[in-house]
């Protein structure tokens, strides 16, 4: 019944406007005063886009600088400080062009309004002018490009040496890490060997798995490098640390890295931004399915290398907390990789002596 | 010239063969109106179809501001209408969420921005503009409009489908969209999505052939490429661009479809999901995104040129000054169309490309720039020391320089590789994109509607109704898409159903209820537009000849034109199309129809001399011709 009345009642409200418009227009029809009412109509346009002008540029300089805590994300990582400078310097430049022509442009359309008693100005070309207007934007594009080309370029440059590296995995709708444990080294992994378990389908044959460690938080340390391995189990995804300025899109079937030095760690954010819950996150920017926005990937950052290293320690390896997985290890190897893995004594009896299974699916 | 002979027995012969033609539709209301093979009838048709998916492409985005707006508003209202796709609670399910984003996107781009705008305009003002009697295979352009036609009825099938239409975004990367398991829309929503878009490629291509070929061969005697009015250069560019590169996005439709039906792993490698390890290796999902954007960049510039040809036009025309630049503005234009083949990889700096390849492609996306920044200059000048005659159209025109600017310049910060990396898949690039290149082709696609309108229809549309819409909709789309920079700067990504998971993301609420207010604003104002558009077809006021004072050839046809739009012998072009508040003239515009040789007061001295051009090009010869008939 309700909707019936809303409906009712829209459409009178519609019936009505539809009548005023009609009676408008046969009025205006009768009186014939046609010439006038445009030029009348053409001022208040012009006056229109004036009040546009400034009213929009007092909103978009009130706003940017009222406002400017609410927006400006702190940055916590050496080539973030570099990207945000740019991005500033960028922002300074464009906003200095944008409003200039943005009132120029205006206060044309205001000042040449149409007059019945001027002409306009046959004014078809000029060579000066035109070769200004392109040399200059060009000048000015090419500073702001350089800057940033050596900027990407460093970014994306080789990770060094004594990175921290770290494996972060997407896959519909969670992120996993995985750290290489002591040796340093990710082990070799194969995606057919992937089950409800060994989710990184570690390869166990291969050594260096045996000590990898996986994590539901990303730890990293303040002040050293960290090299991001990133890959996807099934669909892209893609890392966003929007803190730290890292982004880098997860593809199945390739590794993408992205590395970056922290310079604030959890704790400094905390103290720097007065929220004592803060805690920084990572998020999945890359369309992914139903589950795309919940993607959220704790993430927490130690105060020295030292608290780092004695949380690395502090981790059972995966195959310490899988055992059973020492089954697809040749027999030959298996004490070596309970030593490495740091799986206690009592329950290695048995793993030694079971069959070799390992399956491909 | 070489044709003095021949051109007075084509033009006999035309004009023979039109009145026989024209005998033969009348009555036939199939042939008239459905299968017309008419470019004006056929522009119209390419129109209202457009009209109608913006129509749709708007109400959805209105859909999904709704959950962005209001998150917790309850929508169990609009169950009669969404039926499964809401949640029990009166929410939007996240994955039609997606639907709704993909659908818009596709929808806008391509149905509204490429089909309705390109078909419409390039359809309609080509013949008209450069003096044929209509388009070089009337009967492909035709069928261009029935595959348009047919490709639009399985895209508006796939939104009713129970697993909903594509979801996996617009760009529809694989392995998303190749993976029925990943999410329903990947089911057969999205055959149907690869199966319209298909036909939409065959229908561009056959229109863009057309238009190519009109343009080269059709143009009536004196009509040279330097006096092509800018809408002809804006319509010629953009066929050429489609036809190079929409072929590579139907090659990589085909492999996606290989690979979804036929067990081919061209974008598929590694790939564990549901359960169950696929036997899938060796391909690239960065393959895909190469090929898409090799269409997808240039698409930008299909959808954009028109626009920018159209507002030349107007802004010229009721600026009543000539287009400042013409050769650099068909320059510029000339360079963008070239340049936009060499940009593509700067939607992908971060997804896994060669960082390499990254900073080449940084290089050549602000090249463009350059081209862009000079249109936007040559449009201000075209401003300046004018007598402007705010039409609907031409605050639609103005609003479009606006737009290209603000959105324009967010570009710069977009295609610098370094400073992407966080800007890449946030609300900044949302607010880049819709700016430059949705409202702003948007803009012109109206401004066209407004200016062309009583040649489309021999009627007027309500100016101040126009004025109404204009002022709505200009400070309306202002409304939407400028906070999304705030909010994309500060982080937040798009696509996102809600951000409420991430502390990062909780704030911003007010700013987002704002857009989502402005955008029903926004859309609401286009029934104003709509009720204009039908009132005015039937009841507007009958339309002058020439009723806004233009230079142009359409404006010589009959109110409304028949098949082959001039009654009698195709006007002979003179002059440039923008003569307009020509020093010692009598009236503030030349039209391109009138020989210098009438024009003595207001010759520049070069322009004398072409008056015995005139006198030996054979035109006049026609015309004595004609007489004696």
């Amino acid at each position: 019944m309700l909707t019936l009345i809303i409906v009712l009642g829209v459409l009178l409200v519609l019936a009505i406007l539809y009548f005023i418009f009609r009676i408008g227009n046969l009025v205006s029809l009768v009186k014939g005063k046609e010439e006038d009412e445009i030029s009348s109509w053409n001022s208040t346009n012009a006056y229109l886009f004036m009040l546009f002008m400034i009213g929009g540029l007092v909103a978009f300089f009130w706003y940017s600088y009222a406002h400017f805590d609410g927006y400006n994300l702190p940055v916590a990582s050496e080539h973030g400080e570099l990207t945000d400078y740019l991005f500033w310097v960028t922002m300074a430049v464009t906003v200095v062009a944008f409003t200039i022509i943005f009132i120029v442009m205006f206060w044309f359309t205001f000042k040449y309004r149409y007059d019945k008693n001027r002409k306009a100005e046959f004014f078809a070309d000029d060579h000066k002018l035109e070769i200004a207007w392109t040399v200059v934007p060009a000048i000015v594009l090419a500073l702001l490009i350089f800057s940033g080309l050596r900027a990407w370029n460093d970014i994306t440059d080789e990770a060094s040496k004594d990175a921290v590296v770290v494996e972060v995995i997407g896959q519909q709708f969670l992120w996993t890490a995985r750290y290489p444990g002591k040796d340093n080294l990710l082990g070799k992994h194969n995606y057919k060997m992937i089950d409800a378990s060994n989710e990184f389908g570690l390869d166990l044959s291969e050594e260096n798995t045996w000590d990898d460690f996986k994590s539901l938080e990303l730890h990293l340390p303040k002040g050293k490098e960290v090299k991001l391995v990133i890959r996807a189990k099934d669909v892209l995804h893609s890392v966003f640390l929007p803190h730290f300025r890292v982004k880098m899109d997860a593809v199945p079937g390739m590794h993408t890295t992205f590395k970056f030095i922290v310079t604030k760690s959890t704790s400094d954010m905390r103290s720097e931004t007065g929220n004592p819950n803060f805690n920084y996150e990572m998020a999945c920017t890359e369309i992914c399915g139903r589950g795309h926005f919940s993607m959220r990937f704790p993430v927490f950052v130690h105060d020295t290398v030292e608290d780092y290293e004695a949380w690395l320690k502090s981790q059972d390896a995966w195959l310490k907390q899988n055992p059973d997985y020492l089954k697809q290890i040749p027999a030959e190897k298996r004490e070596a990789a309970i030593v490495k893995a740091g799986i206690p004594t009592d329950s290695q009896e048995a793993i030694m002596a079971a069959p070799v299974t390992v399956t491909l699916n | 010239m070489a044709t003095i002979d021949i051109h007075p027995q084509t033009s006999t012969h035309h004009h023979d063969d039109h009145a026989h033609e024209h005998e033969h539709h009348h009555g036939n209301f199939w042939t008239n109106y459905i299968f017309s093979e008419d470019h004006k009838v056929i522009a119209k048709q390419f129109l209202i179809t457009g009209m109608a998916w913006a129509l749709i492409g708007g109400i959805l985005s209105v859909l999904f501001r709704l959950q962005l707006g209001f998150p917790d508003a309850d929508l169990s209202w609009l169950k009669p209408i969404l039926g499964g796709w809401l949640t029990p609670e009166g929410k939007i399910d996240p994955e039609f969420y997606l639907a709704l984003v993909t659908m818009h996107g596709t929808i806008m781009v391509f149905f509204v921005l490429t089909a309705g705008l390109s078909g419409t305009f390039s359809n309609f003002l080509i013949p008209l503009q450069i003096g044929a009697r209509d388009m070089a295979s009337g009967f492909m352009n035709m069928l261009s409009y029935w595959f348009f036609f047919l490709s639009s009825v399985i895209m508006f099938t796939s939104l009713f489908i129970s697993t909903g239409p594509a979801s996996g975004g617009w760009v529809i990367y694989p392995p998303l969209s190749a993976l029925p398991q990943a999410m329903q829309g990947s089911g057969l929503g999205m055959t149907l999505w690869l199966v319209a878009m298909a036909i939409f490629i065959a229908s561009s291509l056959l229109g863009s052939i057309n238009y190519i070929t009109t343009v080269i061969n059709m143009r009536t005697q004196g009509m040279s490429f330097t006096r092509l009015p800018l809408t002809i250069w804006a319509f010629f560019f953009t066929a050429i661009i489609g036809i190079l590169s929409f072929p590579v996005l139907f090659a990589a439709a085909l492999l996606l479809i290989f690979d979804r039906s036929f067990g081919t792993s061209f974008y598929l490698s590694d790939i564990y999901i549901g359960g169950e390890a696929l036997p899938n290796q060796g391909g690239s999902p960065i393959l895909f995104q190469h090929l898409f954007w090799f269409l997808g960049h240039p698409e930008v510039y299909i959808v954009l040129l028109p626009a920018l040809g159209i507002t030349s036009e107007i802004i010229a025309t009721n600026s009543r000054k000539p287009i400042f630049g013409y050769k650099a503005m068909v320059g510029s234009m000339l360079f963008i169309a070239i340049l936009s083949f060499v940009v593509w990889a700067h939607h992908m700096f971060v997804t896994g490309m060669n960082p390499f390849l990254g900073s080449i492609f940084t290089l050549l996306t602000l090249i463009i720039a350059v081209p862009s920044a000079v249109k936007i200059f040559n449009y201000v000048t075209t401003l300046w020391k004018g007598n402007i005659r705010f039409t609907a159209a031409m605050l639609f025109s103005i609003g479009l320089v606006s737009f290209f600017l603000t959105g324009g310049i967010t570009g710069i910060f977009l295609g610098n590789s370094a400073i992407d990396i966080q800007l890449h898949d946030t609300y900044f690039v949302v607010a880049h994109f819709h700016l430059v290149m949705g409202s702003a082709s948007f803009f012109g696609m109206v401004a066209g509607v407004y200016h062309w309108f009583p040649k489309m229809f021999g009627r007027m549309m309500d100016e101040k109704l126009g004025y109404i819409h204009f002022w709505l909709t200009f400070i309306g789309v202002y409304l939407v898409f400028f906070p999304m920079h705030y909010i994309g700067i500060a982080g937040f990504p798009r696509r996102y159903y809600s951000w409420t998971n991430f502390e990062t993301f909780s704030g911003f609420a007010d700013l987002n209820m704002l857009v989502s207010a402005a955008a029903i604003l926004t859309l609401s104002a286009q029934f104003i537009f709509l009720f204009n558009f039908i009132y005015s077809i039937f009841r507007g006021k009958a339309a002058p000849a020439n009723p806004w004072n233009s230079t142009t050839l359409e404006w010589t046809t009959p109110r409304n034109p028949g098949h082959g739009n001039w009654p009698g012998e195709i006007p002979t072009v003179y002059r440039w199309p923008y003569d307009y508040s020509k020093p010692g003239a009598k009236e503030d515009f030349i039209p391109q129809h009138i020989p210098y040789s009438e024009t003595p007061e207001s010759n520049l001295p070069h322009e004398n001399e072409l008056i015995k051009l005139e006198l030996n090009n054979g035109s006049i010869t026609v015309e004595n011709k004609d007489q004696k008939h």
